[in-house]
């Protein structure tokens, strides 16, 4: 129930000690200024992190043919290793419940053509996973799929960059593009949030380029996501077994660090993670610390607020105040001073981060912002400060004993 | 109206303890007014806070308008307090940061009376103290006699079966302390029962009735022709 002689009561009280309110509310909205410029402060730089692995699946491994440093096996050191077809379905078979998306790749570089543009791009032939380990978006048409590289369709996929170059006055789905005098059809133009680099390449069926460009079944390098259910540990595990299976299929020495390369974004992953933990953790000690600080103000004011009012609770007592009604009183407020002050910590938190945010962007910190469930969360944490820092003062009070109050005159 | 018998009350004192009052036995009827005295030490600011309910005899009965007062809790000791006595302190014990009307208000407060309601009672209860052209003033800006009055005001507000004054004129000047005993004699005449705590005589013959208290035993307990306060005036 809203009692608004209750509040008469306590705004009265507020104002009639107004340097002393003020005073134990500046602890508390320092203490929530604080806590919120670090929490910001945190984000942006978990941002910034965040932005530097880009859109693509942050679960992906790639595994890179190299040549080999030191002799093994009876083979001498300098021997190139060549990845073929076998060893993409020798993942599959072997890995198969580990693995989410799998593709090869055949990197080419051509020179392409349609009705008199022209333009030099880079040929990435791939099987259809592609798509989402690259975290692609289809504009127009669409993307390659298993008949293409069951058939080796002469078909491509464009990034849109390439679409812009060369198809600026028509669409470019269904019209034929000269690649190297080689005519392939446009299926689909694709996109990709991670912009220009990625937008100016074109896509072909796996089968298609090894047929085109010399009849093999050789493969540059693969590129796989692992079972998200992971956790990164397990990632981490199958990494490096990964990398084991394959020196041995190759006969590659143990210590040998170049023949086969394993790139596992899940040890970037572990490292932000962890990084980002400890920042979380001492952000959380340094605000909690202030804030406790905030709260014991609080409470030691309110404890002398009751003992100056002691006379003044006697003489309520006296005239039939209810031990409840004296708790309330100064329960709310300190909850009030320490809600409102809180508040004005967090406004204040929140306006700093919004106009330091572009000059932080240069120190590696993007976007730093405060969540609506952070604020949420600041404001229960408020009220229960409030309450914690009122409650032991607010016992007190209820406890005086009126002829002992009334005696002290 | 309040019946007390063999009440006993003793305080610690270090390892011993100080038996303050050694069976009291004391009846007062509707419509009395009577003065407890005693020198310093007598035991009678004791005996009038028991009976304020602000503290708790340690055996003995009270009674109070046929309801015992025994192991309260503090919950209802406070609706006790604010449904039958109204309390005069020799030091008013106004609150100094409200007004006249809002300190006469405030039992009105205590018992749930809605806003305006309290404020028309206050003012009435003002009105009858003469205070009504002062309602909004605080009590550093009243005399001292102002100041008993609005408290007096405030023991009546919630229209209480016994007045409790503790030393009501103790800090005031003969003249004041007598327009006081007078106006306390007219509430008297109109039906409230009163009992003062007094080591003044003139002020003790105000009254009807004198209870003299020493070393915690009644020694004396006599009907006094009353004094009228408005003689001396």
């Amino acid at each position: 129930m809203f009692d608004l002689d209750l509040w008469r009561e306590i705004f009265q009280s507020i104002n009639m000690n107004r340097t002393r309110s003020l005073l134990s509310g500046f602890t508390v909205a320092f203490a929530i200024l604080l806590f919120t410029i670090l929490f910001g402060i945190a984000n942006g730089l978990q941002n910034t992190f965040t932005e530097a692995f880009g859109t693509d699946a942050n679960n992906s491994i790639v595994i890179f043919p190299g040549r080999t440093t030191k002799a093994y096996k009876g083979l001498q050191a300098g021997r190139r290793i060549q990845f073929k077809n076998e060893d993409y379905d020798y993942i599959k078979e072997e890995f198969g419940d580990k693995v989410q998306f799998i593709t090869s790749k055949v990197m080419k570089n051509v020179t392409a053509s349609f009705r008199g543009e022209q333009n030099n791009y880079t040929i990435r032939a791939v099987h259809p996973d592609y798509m989402f380990i690259e975290n692609n978006k289809i504009k127009e048409g669409r993307y390659i799929n298993q008949s293409d590289i069951d058939n080796r369709t002469k078909i491509v996929v464009i990034g849109k960059v390439v679409d812009e170059d060369l198809f600026s006055k028509t669409t470019a789905v269904d019209k034929y593009i000269n690649l190297s005098g080689i005519q392939y059809k446009v299926v689909g133009v694709f996109t990709d949030d991670e912009g220009y680099n990625e937008e100016n390449v074109i896509y072909m069926p796996l089968s298609t380029a090894q047929l085109v460009y010399g009849n093999t079944d050789y493969i540059d390098f693969m590129h796989l996501t692992y079972n998200p259910e992971m956790d990164t540990d397990q990632a981490l595990a199958f990494g490096n077994l990964l990398t084991k299976k394959f020196k041995k299929r190759f006969d590659v020495a143990k210590t040998d660090q170049r023949a086969i390369r394993v790139r596992n974004m899940a040890a970037g992953t572990k490292a932000v993670s962890q990084m980002t933990f400890g920042l979380g953790i001492i952000i959380l000690v340094i605000g909690f610390g202030t804030l406790i600080a905030g709260i014991v103000g609080i409470s030691n004011i309110m404890i002398f607020i009751v003992k100056e009012r002691t006379k003044e609770i006697g003489i309520r007592k006296a005239l039939g105040a209810s031990p409840r009604s004296i708790v309330s009183i100064i329960l709310i407020e300190s909850i009030l001073i320490t809600a409102i002050a809180g508040y004005i910590g967090l406004l204040v938190g929140v306006g700093v981060i919004e106009l330091a945010g572009p000059i932080l962007e240069e120190y590696f910190i993007k976007d730093p912002g405060i969540s609506n469930s952070l604020v949420i969360g600041a404001t229960i944490t408020l009220i229960a400060a409030g309450t914690l820092a009122g409650y032991l003062p607010a016992k007190k009070a209820s406890r005086i004993k009126p002829i002992v109050a009334l005696r002290n005159d | 109206m309040l019946k007390i018998s063999n009440l006993h009350k003793s305080y610690p004192i270090g390892d011993s303890s100080l038996h303050v009052l050694k069976g009291i036995n004391l009846n007062i009827e509707d419509g009395e007014m009577v003065s407890i005295m005693g020198s310093s030490g007598s035991g009678k600011s004791t005996l009038l806070n028991i009976i304020g309910m602000l503290d708790e005899a340690d055996s003995g009965d009270y009674i109070l308008d046929g309801l015992p007062i025994k192991n309260l809790t503090e919950k209802k000791a406070a609706v006790y307090r604010n449904k039958f006595l109204g309390f005069i302190f020799q030091s008013f014990n106004l609150i100094n940061y409200k007004n006249a009307i809002e300190n006469v208000a405030l039992p009105l407060y205590y018992q749930g009376m809605k806003r305006k309601e309290r404020q028309k009672q206050a003012m009435f209860h003002l009105e009858k103290v003469g205070l009504a052209e002062r309602a909004n003033h605080l009590p550093k800006e009243l005399s001292g006699g102002e100041n008993q009055r609005v408290a007096i005001a405030r023991a009546l507000a919630a229209n209480p079966k016994l007045l409790l004054a503790d030393e009501p004129t103790g800090a005031l000047d003969t003249t004041i302390s007598y327009e006081i005993m007078e106006f306390l004699q007219k509430l008297n005449d109109e039906g409230k029962t009163i009992l003062i705590v007094t080591h003044e005589d003139d002020i003790a013959h105000m009254t009807k009735r004198i209870v003299r208290l020493r070393d915690g035993v009644i020694m004396e307990d006599t009907f006094v022709n009353q004094v009228r306060a408005g003689q001396n005036v």
